[in-house]
């Protein structure tokens, strides 16, 4: 532990840190721009130089190690000043030269009362500058749907080169030029063809990059902001919900460094605006094949007449992606009421079952296991598009890999940001890997803390049972299971789907899975569905069932639906989801449902109560009590249970006959693949600019 | 006065051929394999012992630098780049080394490299320099036809060197930002630490050394660090090149002693000033980035290191600039500015800004469209960009500004007052009464 002195103070301090992060931790700031400790170092921005005592010239705090400091002449320590006339000088210095050429138009910058060069001005800037010619004017750059640039005010700290670069993994932003014509572009000036770029928002300083659909909409000062939980994909980020009234103007990420750091996905961030489109706001019954508004009253009567008297066996619940724990474990109860032992939540039909342990369909190694892999197989999963910012990390660790990671992938190919060895399309490649035969295996053996992980277009197949169990050999062969390490990994793509295996929402053996419910339906053996928030399911299939669609979008269920019952979003609702991990966690209300629509779980308890008897809660505390009676892991908030290796090594010793189909891919429209992200304009404009590849502006944009 | 025995650069006119024949005639590779076989430490010792200084303009002593390349490797290459990227305004003595004696500079990388433990060299050379790169790199072919260089070589030290050009970037000049162009990127300077000698040329141990520098070493070890000693002044041995360019009557580049004295190096070898003594104004001693100074400190200063620096300037590459009456120094400034400005790679915030700013100042001075307070706030701001930056093009574009308001802030008063007791043209409208 490295002595130093600072601002005359002697501190211990970590090895291994930048000067700039020794005296952040000693509580004396220092002003930056350009340094990010989740980027590479570029000190290029120059505000951050201090004095050593001892050095002819002021040292960049952040590119200085605390381990290359040289003790003075005498013995001491190495003596660093912040605040000595000369450094302040020379901050002051620096940041009258960014404002210069910085146009200084905060009345009309959206990012006026979050700007880091604003803050820093009041803080370390002079009273006026004395720059008294022309300043530069800089063309603004196209650079997609997301995000409006205002180039003239670029202060070249390259937060957002570094991080398209480091992070998201594509080449498509640098800065061109030199000396003050120096432009940051994407060269050909296309959309940047990433699901992450919207971080460059967040990262730019200033308001050069700032939101494109939120341009101009709101002041940070007038939002309402929560602290959330993402659900657009199974990671789970943290996430900040702005609000004002009873609008979601936006979402930004929070930091959580055992998830999404501090990334998140651009569908996690723009899906606002499918917060209150196609939104379901009053119930609907339908009358002689229409859809009529009704109220809860009418609706409830309808549910009533219809289940009274129905067996058990001809009703089933299907909870879809975005559920909450807390609905799926109502709708659970209310089959049960009603003696139905058809419940499924794994609408796309993967072979998962909790039966089987909690381990067999987690992502033991946890996300930020990521970093201490090294070596990874991929089966049947395309991270890149299923859980973006996992992808990153995995990225990221490719990135800072001395020597090339062994990375393998089977399944189709796709393009991942890291260079990869393509093993094979389907269950031979992985069979192969399984009994040790393939020519990869060695790269896995080898490494000390390998990585399986199981996409859900390797499971979600009538074989995918086998394909688990393949994958679990796989595992056990390659030594990802040995002592504390556990490299098994099931990648969710849907963020109820943990929540719902965990809370046993899945058919016994003899009952109807998803698939039989469908085929039993389209028989005419299915008298009514209930479908809790389930749109991707096929509804030509549901023949002449009763459905009933609860949920929070006109989507695909509320069009085929008989009754509609509005529910509400997950920015709307206190709820419990599990991410890929087994991590609980909890969303927080940031606005109320739109209309008549109620949170899901008041909705299945009132009902139960026209049913005829009521579930046994009726607060969400109440609920919350008994969940947690029968699931316990549920109330580990922001936490994970140890990992059950011996489920894994139990699950690899069965027997496991797949077929020879190759695995798919899981989502085919990134951009739209649930419900909300369906009911936005901004992810239809991206899907648009991916689907026909001319990520070009056209006349009409921006 | 340097005598003719004590040249290294016997052909630096292009009197002669600058083929290997004629190279040898002139002394070149002789006693190579013996030098090699005196071993990298002894070599070193004898650059050190000899007190040669860098070159380039920084004048760090090359012994000294070289010791900080590894002894032992650690798996990693170690690499010798020769920065002929000689793009310095009123410079222009490598690339005379490199178009009429270029086997020295390929002799000296040879050994240097030894020295240094290094098997691989490149020479970046400017992008401009299109015949000189053809020459260069056919001498490099004669030594390679000849063995004297390449893999199992009759020096007995296995050595590869490869010539890369760059394309026109005045920055790559700057040792980091050559490698980072050497390396295929964008040439950008470096941040130090970690200096090239842990951490330079693809992560590998590397030095960084001027032309003239490398291409003095072999003389050095053929006639002794004592004979090399004894030229010039304590601590500013040697022989330098010097370009004498500007308002003298034979522009030259000439090789001279450490110390010459300056109106020796304009009387004798530029042939006089324009107009006589009586009509200097000022000098540029260093190439364009070190401060001017005026005919009052020019008569008897010698041209070295610590001379120079004694009246705050600089030797730099030895590029005497010479400007007579006739000049206008707000403007010759300006133009300089203008240069720096054109330059600055703009990774960092001082000098993208600051050089554009003290542009515009200086051409409104050349007008005296300015404020007198002006002066003193263009100065503040020539100090807020020296020392702060990532690299010296900042200090490069600040002392040139530094030196012009040191000397001639009188000229710069007299414009301004001149422009204001100016009368209004009749061309520009007055309100109406």
């Amino acid at each position: 532990m490295p002595k130093l002195i600072i601002n005359d103070v002697e501190h211990d301090v970590p090895d291994g840190i930048t000067l700039i992060q020794a005296c952040e931790l000693v509580g004396v700031e220092i002003a930056r721009f350009c340094f990010h400790e989740r980027l590479s170092i570029a000190g290029n921005c120059r505000m951050c130089l201090v004095e050593i005592a001892g050095m002819p010239k002021l040292v960049a705090s952040c590119a200085m190690s605390v381990n290359d400091l040289r003790l003075g002449r005498d013995g001491t320590p190495p003596t660093i000043m912040t605040e000595s006339p000369t450094a302040k000088k020379a901050r002051e210095g620096t940041l009258e030269f960014l404002l210069i050429n910085h146009p200084l138009d905060c009345p009309i910058c959206d990012q006026g009362g979050e700007c880091d060069l604003q803050d820093q001005t009041m803080a370390y800037g002079y009273d006026a500058g004395r720059f008294q010619d022309n300043k530069r004017a800089v063309t603004d750059k196209y650079l997609g749907p997301l995000i409006k640039t205002s180039m003239t005010r670029c202060i070249h700290c390259t937060h957002c080169v570094r991080f398209m670069t480091e992070v998201a993994g594509v080449d498509e932003l640098g800065s061109i030029g030199r000396g003050e014509d120096t432009e940051i572009t994407t060269y050909l000036e296309h959309g940047m063809r990433s699901n992450l770029s919207g971080n460059v928002v967040d990262l730019c300083p200033v308001g050069a990059l700032t939101s494109k659909p939120y341009a101009y909409i709101a002041r940070p000062w007038e939002l309402a902001k929560t602290p959330s939980i993402d659900v657009m994909d199974a990671i789970g980020s943290a996430i900040r919900v702005d609000a004002r009234g009873r609008e979601v103007l936006r979402i930004l990420p929070r930091i959580n460094d055992a998830i999404n750091e501090e990334w998140i996905s651009d569908k996690a961030r723009h899906v606002w605006d499918g917060l209150r489109t196609q939104r379901l706001d009053q119930p609907y019954v339908r009358r002689s094949g229409k859809l009529e508004p009704a109220t809860w009253d009418e609706t409830f009567g309808v549910i009533a007449k219809k289940l009274k008297g129905l067996d058990g066996a001809r009703f089933a619940a299907i909870a879809g992606d975005l559920s909450a724990a807390e609905e799926i474990f109502a709708l659970k109860q209310l089959a049960e009421q009603i003696g139905s032992p058809n419940i499924d939540c794994r609408q796309d039909g993967a072979k998962l079952d909790p039966a089987l342990g909690r381990a067999t369909y987690l992502f033991n190694t946890t996300i930020a296991g990521i970093d201490d892999a090294d070596a990874f197989l991929l089966i049947g999963t395309d991270p890149r598009v299923e859980a973006p910012v996992l992808n990153a990390r995995i990225h990221t660790r490719w990135r800072k890999a001395e020597q090339r990671l062994p990375i393998g992938l089977i399944g189709t190919e796709a393009d991942l940001t890291y260079g990869y060895d393509y093993l094979g399309a389907g269950p031979e490649a992985l069979a192969k890997i399984a009994d040790g035969s393939h020519a990869f295996v060695k790269a896995l053996k080898d490494a000390k803390h390998p990585m399986v992980i199981v996409g859900q277009a390797a499971l979600a197949r009538p074989d995918g049972a086998a394909v688990l169990t393949l994958a679990a050999k796989a595992a056990k062969t390659i030594g990802a299971l040995d002592g504390d390490w556990n490299g098994f990994n099931v990648l969710h793509d849907a963020a109820a789907r943990a929540a719902g295996l965990d809370l046993g929402f899945v058919p016994g053996k003899k009952d109807l899975d998803v698939e039989a419910i469908l085929d039993a339906a389209g028989k005419g053996n299915m008298d009514v569905v209930y479908l809790l928030g389930a749109d991707e399911i096929d509804m030509d299939r549901l023949g002449k069932a009763f459905v009933i669609y609860q949920g929070s979008h006109g989507d695909q269920g509320a069009h085929r639906a008989d009754v509609i019952l509005p529910g509400a979003a997950y920015t709307e609702k206190d709820g419990t989801y599990v991410n890929t991990e087994g991590r609980a966690q909890m969303t927080a209300r940031a606005i109320f449902p739109p209309g008549d629509a109620r949170e899901d779980w008041t909705i299945l308890r009132a009902l139960s109560a026209v049913l005829g008897q009521a579930l046994p809660f009726d607060s969400l505390q109440d609920l919350r009590a008994k969940m947690y009676e029968v699931h316990p892991n549920l109330a580990l908030l922001d936490l994970i249970e140890p990992s059950d290796v011996a489920a894994i090594i139990k699950l690899a010793s069965k027997a496991a006959k797949p077929g020879r189909e190759r695995f798919g891919l899981k989502i085919e429209d990134y951009y739209l693949s649930n419900p909300v992200a369906r009911a936005s304009s901004i992810m239809a404009s991206l899907s648009a600019m991916h689907a026909d590849g001319s990520e070009k502006a056209t006349g009409t944009d921006g | 006065m340097l005598q003719d025995k004590d040249r290294i650069y016997k052909n630096l006119y292009g009197q002669h051929s600058w083929k290997l024949k004629a190279a040898r005639a002139r002394g070149a590779w002789d006693g190579t394999k013996e030098m090699i076989a005196r071993g990298h430490d002894a070599i070193n010792d004898e650059v050190k012992a000899s007190g040669l200084r860098g070159r380039g303009g920084a004048g760090f002593p090359t012994g000294l630098k070289w010791s900080f390349m590894p002894k032992q490797s650690d798996g990693r290459p170690s690499y010798l780049a020769v920065n002929a990227d000689e793009s310095e305004p009123g410079t222009c003595k490598d690339r005379d080394i490199m178009r009429h004696d270029p086997h020295l500079l390929i002799e000296g990388a040879l050994l240097a490299a030894f020295a240094m433990r290094a098997h691989t060299s490149y020479i970046y050379i400017r992008g401009e320099f299109i015949a000189e790169r053809e020459i260069l790199q056919a001498a490099i072919d004669e030594a390679y036809d000849a063995k004297l260089i390449g893999k199992n070589n009759i020096n007995g030290w296995d050595f590869e060197l490869y010539v890369h050009h760059g394309a026109g970037a005045y920055i790559c000049g700057e040792e980091t930002a050559l490698l980072e162009s050497l390396e295929g990127k964008k040439g950008q300077p470096r941040l130090k630490p970690p200096f090239p000698a842990n951490c330079g040329l693809y992560g590998a141990p590397t030095t960084v050394n001027n032309v003239e520098t490398i291409s003095s070493v072999p003389d050095i070890l053929r006639r002794g660090a004592t004979w090399y000693a004894s030229l010039g002044r304590p601590n500013n041995t040697g022989i330098k090149l010097y370009c004498i360019s500007g308002h003298v009557n034979t522009p030259c580049v000439v090789e001279e002693e450490m110390g010459v004295p300056l109106r020796e190096l304009i009387d004798h070898y530029g042939g006089g000033v324009r107009g006589g003594w009586d009509n200097l104004l000022a000098v540029i001693p260093g190439g364009s980035s070190v401060p001017c100074i005026p005919a009052s400190e020019a008569n008897d200063l010698p041209m070295d290191f610590d001379s120079l620096k004694a009246v705050n300037t600089a030797l730099g590459t030895g590029g005497v600039i010479v400007m007579d009456k006739s000049t206008d120094m707000i403007a010759a400034i300006a133009r300089l500015s203008y240069f720096y400005k054109h330059e600055s790679c703009g990774q960092c915030t001082p000098c993208r800004e600051g050089t554009g700013w003290m542009w515009r100042v200086l051409e409104r001075m050349v007008k005296g469209e300015a404020e007198k307070s002006e002066i003193d706030m263009l100065l503040d701001v020539t100090h807020q960009v020296e020392g702060h930056t990532i690299c010296a093009l900042g200090d490069a574009a600040a002392w040139p500004v530094q030196g012009l308001i040191r000397h001639f802030r009188h000229v710069i008063e007299e414009r301004i007052d001149a422009q204001a007791t100016k009368p209004i043209p009749a061309s520009v409208p007055v309100a109406a009464e």
